[in-house]
């Protein structure tokens, strides 16, 4: 299963995933620029991506305990996510993401 | 000498847990230790971004959170009387003609030692800066990112940012003294203490304070005094919030920060070290943990822990040369279990 990822230069990547990787994991075990300092604990918002539009009704809904991390961006947005909460799975296959400044290591 | 001079054996650079089981091997081979953290307590990582997590791989705890595990080696560390200087950031990290080491802080404190270990796994904690045009400018007097002097905020106008308990504390502290209060936070919905929220709500409700859903928009202002802040609203609406004095308040995160500039060779970041001693390009010098890099390294908690117990010897070592080194365990060394004040 596949995932499209926009970086910070705009350049779009597509990275093969695992099932039941985190897109954190994914994201960063190809190399991409992503800071993730809690390491996936929902704990730090620093693996912040923007959902392409498409997909964000897919997603399970952020918990109570992603939406308080999200408060710790200064900038985010509708469709911002954290990557560590999105678990790679079939019916995810080809989504798309795009790199939030904020992850910038 | 003056008196901000402290001379010890061991200087560690950050206090999370690969720093504190330092303290406890370099204690075993009878080495005093100072540790400086950028934080206002001991942990690191585990006490700042996940006291209440679970971590699963510390080896012999099935499970134990961030902050138990701070608790426990506190605890482990006692017999050695570490001395701890928090709120401080090392700036500089400098070789004396002796060999020794010159280390300063932000606080201009000078310690002199001749072993210095970093173990300041991802670097420091620094507030987070919100990406707004030239807020640089505006920092020190306009832009505080916390509250050292309340003064500095009476009759003034303050506009706070964030949704958490450092954002609900100081609204609800600075709002007698100043001339007028705005909160700003992305949702309706607060993660901080509900007695604070109530507090807050009850305030607004009495026209006290304002409150915004929304974002900062842009800074307006002349040299380093802001006059205006224009907040995006919610529903895309733009309100001018006349401002002089603005906290934001989105936690914490890690900078690299001045260790970059101390002549380390680095790898992405990463401070070089061997992995017999875990010593950096600079003799003397040692970095554990997080913030070390050697081919095939984890950033494993009990990696860290197995990098301090080598580095001790080899700190050792440089102290004492002359020295004979005898293994021993704590288990059967009636010398070590008198260190740890156990017999």
């Amino acid at each position: 299963m596949k995932i499209i990822v926009t970086d910070y230069d705009g350049k779009t990547h597509e990275l093969e995933g695992l099932e039941g990787w985190r897109v954190m994991e994914v994201i960063r075990d190809w190399g991409l620029d992503m800071k993730a300092e809690c390491g996936g604990a929902c704990a730090c918002a620093t693996c912040e991506v923007y959902v392409d539009e498409e997909w964000v009704e897919k997603l399970n809904p952020a918990s109570d305990e992603e939406e308080d991390m999200l408060d710790q961006v200064p900038d985010a947005k509708g469709n911002s996510r954290l990557s560590c909460q999105i678990l790679m799975s079939e019916e995810l296959d080809g989504l798309k993401v795009t790199l939030a400044p904020n992850s910038k290591s | 000498m003056t008196k901000n001079e402290i001379s010890t054996d061991v200087v560690i650079i950050g206090a999370g847990p690969v720093g504190l089981f330092a303290v406890f091997e370099l204690g075993l081979l009878d080495l005093k230790c100072h540790l400086i953290d950028i934080l206002d307590r001991p942990g690191g990582q585990c006490a700042e971004l996940y006291p209440e997590k679970p971590i699963y791989d510390i080896p012999a705890f099935p499970v134990i959170s961030g902050q138990e595990l701070t608790d426990n080696l506190l605890k482990q560390i006692e017999p050695f009387s570490p001395k701890f200087h928090y709120n401080r950031m090392v700036e500089k990290v400098e070789k004396l003609e002796d060999g020794s080491f010159r280390v300063v802080t932000d606080e201009g404190e000078v310690f002199l030692a001749p072993i210095v270990v970093i173990a300041a796994g991802g670097g420091s904690f620094q507030p987070k800066r919100p990406p707004v045009e030239n807020i640089e400018a505006y920092e020190g007097k306009s832009v505080k990112y916390s509250v050292r002097r309340m003064e500095d905020f009476r009759d003034q106008d303050v506009l706070i940012v964030g949704g958490g308990d450092s954002a609900l504390d100081w609204l609800l502290n600075l709002q007698p003294i100043a001339k007028s209060m705005t909160l700003v936070h992305r949702r309706d919905v607060f993660r901080a203490a509900p007695a604070s929220v109530k507090e807050m709500h009850a305030l607004a409700d009495a026209g006290k304070i304002n409150f915004h859903l929304g974002q900062i928009g842009s800074l307006e202002g002349e040299g380093d005094q802001l006059s205006n802040v224009v907040i995006k609203a919610k529903d895309g609406s733009e309100i001018n919030v006349p401002t002089t004095r603005m906290l934001p308040f989105f936690g914490l995160t890690m900078k690299l920060g001045p260790v970059a500039d101390w002549g380390l060779e680095l790898n992405d970041n990463l401070i070089e070290v061997d992995t017999e001693k875990f010593e950096t390009s600079v003799a003397g010098v040692f970095a554990i943990g997080d913030i070390n890099y050697y081919p095939g390294k984890l950033k494993l908690i009990l990696s860290g822990f197995h990098e301090a117990a080598l580095m001790s010897q080899a700190a050792k070592k440089i102290i004492a040369p002359d020295d004979r080194l005898i293994f021993q365990y704590t288990t059967s060394s009636t010398k070590l279990q008198k260190k740890l004040g156990v017999k």
